[in-house]
């Protein structure tokens, strides 16, 4: 427990009116998190809500781009955080955008960080050489992209897009958005425009899903219904007379014949392009499983919020993906116990009763933080980032470069 | 009263003394809806032969509609004056509480349909059925409750209670100029006072943009979530 150090570094949190001095620009990584970066090509941040997921996704962005990558941060979360927190005031799309980035420092409004910046010497000024973009997952666009790049002629795509069935399947069901955040997660890998994908994972327990995905769509290929539906193009047989099979019947029972009759025509304007989309779903995975695709764990030092993290901990582990890192978030910081008698007088005894309560509370932090750290949910000497919660919102730039300058500095194991 | 869990957390149990908690997945409502409609042979067929997932996809929003459906039986057994249920996040909210409109308008009848026609019908009437929206005192939560409740009344048509801010730091602003320059006191009490006026602006922004009642609920003080928590935070809530 003891190597498991303070959360944020005492001189990072005794003025917090401003942020930190950001570190040197594009200087060679040194800290566990650059140095995580620098062997990365897709970096997959999971965590529960409200614990600064997003934030920390656009703030490796940024570092990373400062280490001169050409980062692109993908949400998949349909909220607008991630547009929040790089402070776009139009909101991402399903394309990449590209943040602007100011030369070497950031968009910081706060005299203490430009003169720090600029202070740094040559590499403080000089131009960052990296890139960030962003973008938010539109799944059924991802899907009519990957069914247009997969279709034989345009008028297959066309008729496949135009199914109702299938309209259904792309924009609103939840293994599909699944799928389609690995799908694009490869495109991205692919795209010669970037170098590293950061991936922003929805806060839900079933986040991780995305990492069977996949081998899910293969399994639905080999299903022996969709065998079955696939089979009038092969033999001739009228949807009509497939509607009558008793399994079909059995389903259309249920869920109302027009849907039965839809997803026949959807399987029969599908034929043939299985084969594309299975070899693209085991490209897919072996990405995932890549040595240079890592996992980044996100928490608060709250119990609840640490007990999610130990779950997604496990969870990656069972599918042998160790966590490269963790990233605790949201530390109160501590700013040392109240010394002396408590003041009477009740203005003095109020800034007395502040600083023993913050002392506290991160105290108490500190040792929910440890039962993750140290009970073997992560593997022992992972690296561990405390950032501290900020005496402002992160939904601009210059906020996110101090959470960035955190990062940089981090790894307080 | 009754409170139900989704997504499988059992965050809730022991937190409430006294307090009945069900806790509901779709694959289990969709198997009991099944054999509360004459369909256990079928329920078991499919279950059997793996299509269960096939009718899952062939027809979006199924596993949200069993949830919403049994939510609703739940509601109209007349054993609970109030059923409260733990939703998804805002993000997946909207598209959970739209699987009844989304079914209504691509299965047209069948037993499934008769249910989304129910369920649309709950979600429709406010003195039946509420969302009580909760946010924290903070820019991004702030516009993501926004968004969330201009989808809510426009594209599903539910009542809107009023909404909850959540571990708001509400307190007086401290002295700070009274402690010494550089001192862990006045760096203590500028750090707090900068967090209150955040939660203070940010509360305002929502009532600028939301015109909906605010209830605020204070921070609990240490970072575990406990029965004693629990029940200071409801004698907040009573007390607002």
């Amino acid at each position: 427990m003891t190597r498991r150090a303070n959360p944020a570094p005492r001189a990072n949190t005794g003025a917090p009116a401003s942020p930190p001095p950001p570190p040197p620009v594009d200087s060679p990584p040194s800290g566990a998190i650059p140095s995580l970066l620098a062997g990365t090509d897709v970096l997959v941040c999971c965590g529960s809500g409200g614990v600064g997921k997003t934030t920390t996704a656009a703030a490796l962005g940024l570092e990373a781009a400062r280490q001169g990558r050409r980062a692109v941060v993908v949400t998949i979360d349909p909220a607008k955080r991630l547009a929040d927190a790089l402070g776009v005031p139009g909101g991402l799309g399903n394309d990449p955008v590209r943040i602007p980035l100011e030369p070497g420092g950031s968009g910081s409004t706060g005299s203490t960080t430009t003169a720090a910046s600029t202070g740094t010497g040559s590499t403080g000024t000089a131009t960052t050489t990296g890139e960030l973009w962003a973008l938010m997952l539109d799944t059924a666009s991802t899907f009519d992209g990957l069914v247009q790049a997969n279709a034989a002629t345009p008028e297959q795509a066309e008729r496949i897009i135009a199914n109702r069935f299938y309209r259904n399947i792309a924009g609103s069901l939840s293994g599909t958005q699944e799928y389609m955040a690995a799908e694009r997660l490869h495109a991205l890998h692919a795209d010669p425009r970037f170098d590293l994908v950061i991936v922003d994972t929805p806060p839900t327990r079933n986040a991780l899903d995305f990492l069977d995905a996949p081998g899910t769509l293969a399994r639905f290929l080999d299903h022996p219904l969709f065998r079955l539906m696939m089979m009038p193009t092969r033999r001739g047989l009228k949807v009509l007379n497939l509607a009558t099979q008793p399994v079909l019947r059995t389903i259309g029972k249920v869920v109302g014949g027009d849907v039965v009759a839809d997803a026949i025509a959807f399987f029969q304007a599908f034929a043939g392009m299985e084969t594309g989309f299975r070899r693209r779903a085991d490209e897919v995975i072996t990405l995932l499983h890549g040595d240079r695709t890592r996992y980044l764990l996100v928490a608060s030092p709250r119990e609840d919020t640490i007990e999610e993290a130990r779950f997604f901990a496990r969870r990656l582990g069972e599918k042998a993906l160790p966590v490269a890192a963790v990233v605790v978030n949201r530390c109160t910081p501590d700013f040392g116990p109240a010394s002396g008698k408590r003041p009477r007088a009740a203005a003095a005894a109020a800034l007395h009763d502040n600083l023993a309560e913050l002392h506290a509370t991160a105290t108490t932090e500190r040792h929910h933080a440890a039962a993750l750290l140290t009970d073997h949910a992560v593997p022992p000497g992972t690296p561990t980032v405390f950032v501290p919660t900020l005496p402002t919102d992160v939904h601009t730039l210059a906020a996110l470069e101090a959470v960035r300058g955190f990062l940089h500095d981090g790894a307080t194991r | 009263m009754l409170v139900v869990e989704l997504d499988g957390k059992p965050t809730l149990d022991g937190l409430l003394p006294g307090v009945e908690v069900q806790h509901i997945s779709a694959s289990a409502a969709l198997a009991e809806y099944l054999d509360t409609h004459g369909l256990s042979r079928v329920a078991k067929r499919l279950a059997s032969s793996g299509i269960i997932e096939v009718v899952a996809t062939a027809s979006p929003g199924i596993d949200d509609i069993v949830v919403l459906g049994k939510i609703k039986q739940l509601e109209r057994s007349g054993n609970y004056d109030l059923v409260v249920v733990d939703g998804p996040a805002a993000g997946h909210a909207i598209t959970f509480l739209l699987a009844a409109k989304g079914l209504l308008a691509t299965v047209r009848g069948g037993p499934i349909a008769a249910q989304a026609a129910e369920v649309a019908e709950l979600l429709a009437d406010p003195t039946r059925c509420q969302v009580i929206l909760v946010t924290l005192p903070e820019a991004t939560p702030v516009n993501e409750a926004v968004e969330t409740a201009y989808a809510l009344e426009d594209r599903v048509g539910v009542h809107l209670a009023p909404v909850v801010v959540n571990a708001m730091d509400d307190g007086a602003l401290l002295a700070a100029e009274a402690a010494p320059e550089g001192s862990p006191l006045r760096a203590a009490a500028e750090f707090r006072n900068a967090r209150r006026r955040l939660h203070a602006d940010a509360c305002d922004r929502l009532a600028s943009e939301l015109a909906l009642p605010q209830l605020h609920l204070p921070q609990v003080a240490g970072s575990v979530l406990d029965a004693a928590a629990v029940d200071h935070l409801a004698d907040a809530w009573e007390a607002s």
